[in-house]
Formats: structure tokens, sequence, C-alpha cells
């Protein structure tokens, strides 16, 4: 039975003949099909019937327990959680962009092609590349598209080698991903300063190695000044770079992947450039290369020529298709408005903004929290709550959750792995001074309370609509779908 | 002034001072001579809103507005209001993923739905919170297939959409897995080549020539063989069509576009993914579960995380970080609001409207329905006259069909898809005829 | 909390021999430690290999998962898998409550009892969690 402060469901609500949906009735011949009988349904699916009313008040209430970057400060690191324009949400929405049909011939699509066509031309310059894909329909869809094209040019010059590098810092999807490739992953240390360990990675470089993906700056919000270094080291032992562009908010018109040596860069559409997030997505990964893996990118790029934009399939060398269609085109609109939006100077500043936000909270907050690296951070940083757990065992986890009673959604929570207890915080460039300001002054207070009530922080949060979940319950016994209550086997009491 | 940053500059020199730094250069001291760039970033000039708005309006009229009867995997499905009006609410938009479920329960709960309607309308026991598109979802499928079984081939039905196909073979190139083709005759699939080293048989329902495959029978030979029976559907066609659970399948994908996504020029989609308890723990992606909270209450939380790469790293199911959870959330909200008799009323609608444009199209000189196999709503249509000229014809009269298949299928030159949906109006149709009557009379 | 019959390797397993001294084929039951239990906080699920796998010593044959972590299981011998503890797929919250007991994990027919030698007493398992 559903009790008070239940999260509700859509299944638990209307009544049989209720619907939110009207349809024109049926102006051609009937005619009945001509399916054989055991390829019919013979049970309705169990949808819910609801009236629209029924429908918009349960949505409207899920909203309610949901908590965005246009309800409050959102500071996770590594996913940079800026504001989301509503005029880049309106134009994605015009017709004549949102109600093509991807199979409408290239003449008749100029603007859509147009569109693809001049990002692609935006991204390569901030990337510093030749070219871009825009298939990849998330960061992690492009890191695979990015080793994909590693593998591709190793197998064109005959040997494909075996192992990618990653840095002990790195987000768990660069193993993964090589994984898929079909790569073996090997961990380079991390040195004093935060970067990549120079003298370890020259142990590591022989001509097994296909490539080194790393992010700059790396996931502990610090640029590596070895960087140019690092790309020598590895291009000359044959191996090619491959960058993670999530943390991009820090560096645009600082430095450009490219420059620093990267052949193959992915850029994540929903953090740098402002689409929005979506709960989890859809998000996008364009991928730039080199002019030496173009021939490699997946088809179809966009061409211009003789004053007509047309899709080009003629890629000999491709390493084919990643997804279906050109892209998700309605979030390639929303960055290119974003970008055309701010324009150079615009996107600088972005990044100054970010990268002095970071430092400032960072300044602020380092007397509370062990920093473990000690020097200018760029867009995020990572604290460490090692002395909040060895004084009273109060665990950043805790503390997290604290925060939610102050009205802030938690930062980043144990990631990167080489820190300890981590906490990553990315402010970015589109929060006013007092709101760093409340956060700062939040921390603090947990950071005494973590001494002085640590009981408080550990049983945190209590103000909000729900407490900690049991995801212990939720991974032995899952309930992974809502069932009629006829269905629910003994035992299973989630629903009561 | 950038207006979505909002320092002014006398807050940034009170933060600089806290610093003690004299400027905001300062903090990216650590850049090295060697990588920095010392000219401005190439990019046109900034556009205030105004010159925004006009600039994308004229960029989205120069995409002609047809009406449509194109096909292939995308379709022009009817959306009603409350969609957008639900989706468009920005405590769904921007959240990010839910890793904090004690403020992220809308999400949650919204996926759990979006898990349920899918196991619902696909008949099999779990599915996931959604993936990218129908075409890497049904790669994953195959991968999963691989890596459980140990085999080294793949049979996929060469009636399974081409750029699906195009994505299973860069999926799989780097595990060495053999891409066999199934042929297919009269617009089904001949199913003679799978074997002991065949991990998965893959078809497609309704088959990308829009014609039913006779999925009793391949599943039959997939399981006799110990291969996965991977099925790519429609989910609109799940109202009226037996659903993969019912006929034996082992996992079930789609492309959800026709559950209340605008076709957008072929993107974001939504990937879905739904499959038997026994493969539960081999499937990609993010999954929510039902739980209580320390306070009693029923809430949701992502679960059985140990699959997924930031855990399991490279051994996880996939490299997978994201679904599509906004898009998931407008299929949720569109199932909602039909219903079943809604969605069975479309698919209906949809059925009936496409047999009756076949029959019209059939009756034209020159113009003749490709295969006599049943269908749901596309079929192919083989035609005498030069495509150029068809759809030139078409244009004129504000119309598109196709694609035209020979791109896809040299055996199939000269034939189109015509796709039908509940949108589609008589007099559409009536118009889609007279349009092939006069490329006829030429 | 790390019985003196037992066996253990450096991956946090344990074996107990089963019927005193082996001679070739000789079984022994495996599982983890109390350290490993601990360390990886509620179990949530096992995954257990199938009866008549062929091990290696070293070779990874399963995994215990918990709510935020995996750990890889590790053959602390080489042998055949002869049984698997299937009271875990419903139960996993066995490995923590009686991880030398009920939370055993799979049975092998050991290959070469002289591997057992390799293996780690009670004491310097002990000791070498203390190293950290």
């Amino acid at each position: 039975m559903l009790k008070k402060g239940d999260v509700p469901l859509i299944f638990e609500m209307g009544a049989p003949g209720r619907q939110a949906f009207s349809l024109p009735a049926n102006d051609v011949p009937a005619k009945e099909p001509s399916w054989p009988a055991e390829l019919r349904r013979q049970a309705p699916p169990r949808l819910p019937e609801v009236s629209e009313v029924e429908l918009v008040r349960h949505f409207t209430a899920l909203s309610n327990l949901n908590f965005g970057v246009d309800t409050g400060f959102y500071p996770l690191g590594s996913c940079t959680m800026k504001y989301n324009p509503k005029v880049n949400e309106v134009l994605s929405r015009l017709p004549g962009l949102a109600q093509i049909h991807p199979y409408v011939p290239d003449e008749l699509v100029q603007g859509a092609l147009q569109i693809i066509y001049e990002l692609e031309q935006y991204l390569a310059e901030i990337a510093g590349l030749a070219r871009v894909t825009m298939q990849p329909a998330a960061g992690a869809h492009g890191e695979l598209v990015g080793v994909f094209l590693i593998r591709a040019y190793h197998e064109r010059r005959g040997n494909p080698r075996q192992k990618i590098l990653v840095p002990d810092s790195a987000h768990g999807t660069n193993p993964a991903t090589a994984a898929m490739a079909g790569y073996e992953v090997v961990s380079v240390p991390s040195a004093a300063r935060g970067g990549i360990d120079v003298q370890a990675l020259e142990k590591v470089l022989d001509d097994s190695v296909a490539g080194l993906m790393l992010t700059n700056p790396n996931t502990l919000g610090l640029f590596d000044e070895n960087i140019h270094v690092i790309t020598d080291l590895v291009h000359q032992a044959g191996g090619l770079l491959y960058y993670d562009g999530a943390n991009a908010n820090a560096i645009m018109g600082y430095s450009r992947p490219g420059d620093m040596g990267f052949d193959v860069v992915h850029f994540n559409l929903h953090k740098t450039f402002a689409t929005p997030h979506g709960g989890g997505g859809p998000g996008a990964g364009p991928v730039a290369v080199s002019a030496a893996l173009v021939p490699y990118l997946p088809v179809p790029l966009v061409d211009f020529a003789s004053g007509c934009y047309r899709l080009n399939y003629d890629l000999p060398y491709s390493i084919g298709r990643v997804r279906s269609f050109y892209g998700n085109f309605g979030v390639l609109v929303k960055a290119y408005a974003y970008i055309r939006s701010l324009g150079a100077a615009g996107l600088k500043q972005v990044s100054s903004d970010a990268v002095l936000n970071a430092n400032y909270v960072m300044h602020h907050l380092k007397q509370y929290f062990d920093l473990p690296f000690e020097r200018a951070c760029k867009h995020e940083f990572v604290l460490s709550g090692k002395r909040q757990k060895e004084k009273n065992g109060i665990r950043t986890l805790d503390m997290a959750k604290r925060l939610m009673d102050y009205g802030f959604h938690p930062p980043t929570v144990y990631f990167p792995l080489n820190v300890e207890e981590a906490m990553m915080i990315e402010p970015t460039e589109t929060e006013s001074k007092e709101t760093l300001d409340l956060f700062i002054g939040a921390c603090a207070a947990i950071a005494r309370e973590a001494i002085d009530e640590p009981e408080k922080v550990h049983a945190a949060p209590h103000t909000t609509a729900f407490g900690r979940m049991d995801e212990t319950r939720a991974a032995r016994q899952p309930d992974l779908r809502w069932r009629p209550k006829e269905e629910v086997p003994a035992g299973n009491a989630v629903r009561g | 002034m950038v207006k979505y940053i909002p320092n002014t500059e006398a807050d940034r020199q009170k933060m600089l001072a806290d610093l003690g730094a004299a400027s905001v250069a300062e903090l990216f001291a650590d850049i090295p001579a060697a990588v920095r760039l010392n000219r401005d970033l190439d990019l046109p000039p900034e556009l205030s809103e105004m010159e925004l708005a006009a600039h994308l309006g004229a960029l989205a009229e120069k995409n002609a507005a047809l009406t449509c009867f194109l096909g292939g995997g995308y379709y022009d499905h009817f959306i009603p209001a409350v969609v957008d009006a639900l989706v468009g609410r920005s405590e769904f938009y921007t959240a990010y993923t839910p890793y904090q479920p004690e403020i992220s329960q809308g999400t949650l709960a919204a996926i759990y739905e979006f898990q349920t309607m899918i196991a619902e309308l696909t008949g099999l026991d779990v599915a996931n919170a959604s993936m990218y598109d129908g075409a890497s979802a049904l790669a994953e499928a195959a991968v999963i297939a691989v890596r459980k079984t140990g085999r080294t081939k793949v049979a996929v039905a060469r009636s399974v959409h081409p750029e699906y196909r195009q994505v299973l073979a860069t999926y799989l190139a780097p595990r060495q897995v053999e891409l066999v083709e199934l042929p297919h005759e009269d617009g089904s699939t001949v199913a003679d080549l799978i074997g002991p080293q065949t991990a998965a048989v893959v078809v497609q329902q309704p088959n990308f020539f829009g014609c039913l495959e006779d999925v009793l029978q391949l599943e039959r030979l997939a399981h006799a063989a110990g291969a996965l029976f991977i099925v790519s559907v429609d989910p609109v066609s799940l109202a009226v069509l037996r659903p993969p659970g019912a006929y034996g399948a082992d996992i079930a994908t789609g492309e959800g576009q026709s559950l209340g996504l605008p076709m957008s020029f072929g993107g974001p989609g939504l990937g879905f993914m739904a499959a038997r308890e026994n493969l539960v723990r081999h499937l990609p992606g993010r999954m929510v579960g039902a739980t209580n909270d320390t306070r009693g209450q029923r809430a949701f939380v992502l679960t059985l995380q140990a699959r997924e790469q930031h855990i399991r790293r490279e051994k996880a199911t996939s490299n997978i970080c994201s679904n599509h959870a906004l898009c998931a959330l407008a299929a949720t909200v569109h199932l909602s609001a039909l219903g079943p008799a809604g969605l069975s009323g479309v698919a209906s609608l949809c059925a009936a409207k496409a047999a009756y444009t076949r029959d019209s199209l059939n009756a034209v000189p020159g113009f003749t329905a490709a295969f006599a196999a049943p269908f749901f709503k596309e079929f192919v249509v083989k035609s005498s006259y030069p495509w150029d000229k068809v759809k030139a014809r078409l244009l004129e009269h504000k119309l598109v069909a196709g694609p035209e298949l020979g791109r896809f299928y040299p055996e199939l030159t000269g034939h189109f898809l015509v796709a039908v949906t509940e949108k589609r109006t008589r007099a559409e149709i009536d118009r889609l005829k007279a349009a092939l009557e006069e490329v006829a009379a030429c | 909390m790390y019985p003196e019959n037992l066996r253990y390797s450096s991956e946090h397993e344990w074996i107990r021999v089963e019927g005193g001294a082996p001679a070739k084929g000789g079984s022994g039951i495996v599982g983890i430690t109390h350290f490993a239990q601990e360390a990886l906080g509620d179990v949530v699920y096992v995954d257990l290999p199938e009866e008549g796998r062929v091990l290696k010593a070293g070779e990874a044959f399963g995994a215990v998962e918990s709510v935020k972590s995996v750990s890889d299981l590790y053959a602390p011998v080489s042998g055949t898998v002869v049984a698997v503890n299937l009271e875990l797929t419903g139960h996993p919250e066995l490995v923590n409550q009686d991880p030398y007991g009920e939370g055993w994990m799979i049975t092998m027919e050991i290959a070469d009892p002289a591997e057992l030698d390799r293996l780690l007493t009670a004491g310097a398992y002990q000791g070498m969690l203390k190293e950290g």
C-alpha cells in the first residue's frame, strides 16, 4: 500500500478506460491486417490508464523531488554543471530543426547540415585539430570512437599494438573503453605535483603501446606542466594521444589539446558547451582528430563544396558507424547556439571565471579539509576528508549528505581513486560570489559539526524529503520494475 | 559581458584579493609557453539573443517542410503537447545522473517507470535505463551474447537496418567475431547459416523492409544451435504484434524515437534493451531499483552498479556511462498519455493507413508493392521510373518518401520505402498517389 | 578471525583441505577471509564458476560484489571445481556473516598438493595484514 512519503508511481493511479490522448477517427477504409495469428499480441500491454490531469500532477510531483542546476548550486567535479541557457532550449525546438526526418535528401536540409558543418569548424578550432565527427552520443561513446580510431591507425600500419596507458587518476570509462576496443590497460602513476610521473611513463613506453589516454587538466584539476614532454615521448614510441575533454572548461582560449600534442580529442557538449544533462542524458561527445586520423573517422562527414553542404560517405578507411544517422542533432543545435552566443572572447571568459571561482573556493576551504596538492588549480579541485575521518570517523559520504541539508547538491565523492575520501568540487563560471560564499560557509559549518556534533553529520541528511537509501537491499533483491500486486513474489515487500 | 557569468569586475577583484593574485592570468601561469595559445580563438563574433534567434530561425527555414512518408527507423508520429510540457520542467532537464538519490527521486522514479513499460511492451523480465539509440543497443546486445557464450560468430539478418548492421560490425571488430549475414527472400529472412559457433541470431521485427519475419521459426533455429535470440523491435508495433518475450527472445532492443521524441534530424534517439532474468547481470547501462530509505519510505536508487564502468573498469559490461534519461522520460510520459488503448489505436491507424497506401500505390502503373509478406506501418515499392524523377515530382507536391534502397541494397535499386503513421491523412495519401500517377503519365 | 587449520592466499582467499593430509585428488573448500568481507562491506552478489571448470593457481574464477565495489576471486591452488555454493545466490550475506562456514564458495579437487605449501599460515596471513 502506498504510504505518505513513498515516491508515487504512475501505475498506482488512474482507472480502466482513462487516457490522456485523443486520436482522430480512421479516414481510410478499414482492412483486417494480414498478420498470422501466431504473430499477434494476445493481451494488451499493462500501461497506465490516466487522464491528462493525473498525468501532469504525477510528473510535476516527481519533478519536485529533483534537484537541478535551476534549483541550486551543483558543484559536481568533472561534470561541469553550468547554467543551461533557455534560448537554446527554445531554438532547438523550432519545427524547421526538430521536425526533420534524417533521410530527407541533402539539398532539402541545407540549414541542418550547415549547423553540423559550422559546429565542426568551431570545435576543430577550439581543439586545435583538423576534423570532427559528431556521431558519438556521449563522452564515453566519444572515447570508444577515439580508441577505435587509434586502433585503425595502428592496424593500417601493420601492428595494432596491445596496450593503452591511463593515469592512475583516470575515470572508469577509460579502462572500460580500452577493453571494449580489445586493448589491455596499463596504469601510469602520478607524480608529486599531481601530473603524470614522466620517468614511470618512459619505463612503460615501447612498441606494444598503442596510446595514452589523458585529461589535462587532470581529474585533480591540475594542469600537467610536462604535457608537451609527455606527448613527445609517446609519439617517439610510435603511440598516439587521446584527450578526454571532460575538463575543457578550464582552458578555452588559453591552450588547445591539439597544440599540446594530442591526436584525438573528445568534447562533452553537455559539460563544456552548456547543453542540459537531462538527468543522465542525452549529451553528445564529438571527437576531433589530427590530419593523420581523418581517413578513419566514422561516416558520414559533412562537407561543403560548390555552395552546397552534403553528407560524405566516401571514407574507404573509416572505422564505420557507431550509431544510426549523424549525431544527437538536437543537442548539437544547443551547443552551436551557445558558441555563437559567446564568441571567442566569451569562451575565454568562461574558462577564466571557471578557474577563478574554483581557486577562490579552494583557498577558503583548505583550512578545513586536507588539500592533497598545494598549488593553483584549474576549474576544479580535490579535497580529502581524511582529517575528519581520523578525528571522529566522519567520512566524506557523511559530509556530502549533510550538504544537502544546507541546500546544495554534494560535490563528486570518492573520485579520483588516488585520493583518500576524495571530494571533487567544480563551481563553474555561472555561479556568483555570494553563492560561493554561502557554499564555503556551509562546508565550514559541516567541518565544525564533524568535530562537535559528529552524530548529526553521520545521520545526514535530515531536512530532505528522503533519507539515505538501503542500497544493499536494492542490489541483493533487485526490484527493477513495477508489478501488479497479484504478481509480487512473497517476501518482496518493497511495495508493501 | 557574457550574460551567463554573474561575476562582475568588482567581484573578481575581491576574489583575487583573497587569493593574493594580481590577475586571473596568474592562475594560468603553470601552462607552459610551448602550449599556450597566443591569439584569440578564430570564431565568429558573439551574437545577442535577438541575433541568435534570427540566425537560427533563418537556418531552420532552409530545411524543407514536407509531408513525411519516410521510414527506415525514424518516423513522423504525433507527439501530444503534454510530453514537452513535462519534459521541459527544468528540475528534470537540468539535473545530473541521480547519484545522490535523496534529491533525485524524480529522475529515478521516472526511469523505474520506463523500465517497467519497456519490460511490459517487450514481454521480457527486465529492462535497463536506456541507451543511445536502437543501433548501439543492438550492438551491445550482440556483445553480451559473444561474452556469454564465448562463440565467434554472430548471424545477422540482411533485413536488419543497414546502419544497425554497420554499427554491429564496428562494435564486434575488436573481438574477432565473424558476422554471418542471413539472406532474405521476398522480404523475409532465410536462416540456413546458423551453427554451433553462433553466439547470437539477430533479426528485426518488423524488418527494415517493413515485413514481418517468422520469428517463431527463427527462435527455434537459434536455440537449437545454442545461440541467443536477439530481436530489434518497433515499440509501437508491440501494441498489436506478439512481443519478443512471448516467442522466446533472450534480448529485445529497439529505437524509442517513435515514443514521443521529435525526429530532430536523427538524434537524440532512445535505445532500449530488455532481457530475460538470467541475463540481468550481463546488461550494460544504468538500472534503477526499488528500495526503502532509512525512514521506511519507498524510494529508488541506481543499482547493480558493479556492472558499470565506474566500478568494474576494464571488466565492465560496457563503457557506457550515461543513458538518454530525458528521452526515456519523454517516452514514459508519452506511453502514460497513450495507455494501452491509445497505443493500440495508434498502431491500428498506422496499419490501416499503410495498407490503404500500399494498395493505392500498387494500383499506379509502373509502381508495385515489392513484397507479399505481412507488414506493419511501412512497405517497399518497386518503381519502374528513375528515382530522381519520382523524388522531384513528390517534392513539387511537398511530399517526401523513401529512403531509396539502392544506396543500401544493390539488389533493390529502384525500390523505395514508404512509411505511414497515424499522422498521415487520407488526403495526404491520395496526394501521394496522385503525384506518382503524374510520374507514370510522363 | 583467522582459523589455524586453514591456508591463506595473498588475495585474501582461504582453503580448507578435507580429510587430513591430501593425496593427489584430495579436495579443498575455498572462500574469502574475514578481512576481505569486512573491506567489501555488504556482499550483494557472488559470481561463481560452473562445476567442472579447471583452474590454475592464481587464475580468476569469479567475483564478489558489494554495492560499490567488486573483487575478483583467485584460485589459491590449481584444480577442478567440483562443487559450488548455490546458497549464496539467494543469500549473499552469508559471506559476511560466516565467511569460513556457510559463506564457502567452491570446492576444488586439488591437482598438486605441493602448491598448498606456497600458501600462508594463519600467522603469516595476519602478519601480512599488519604490514598493510
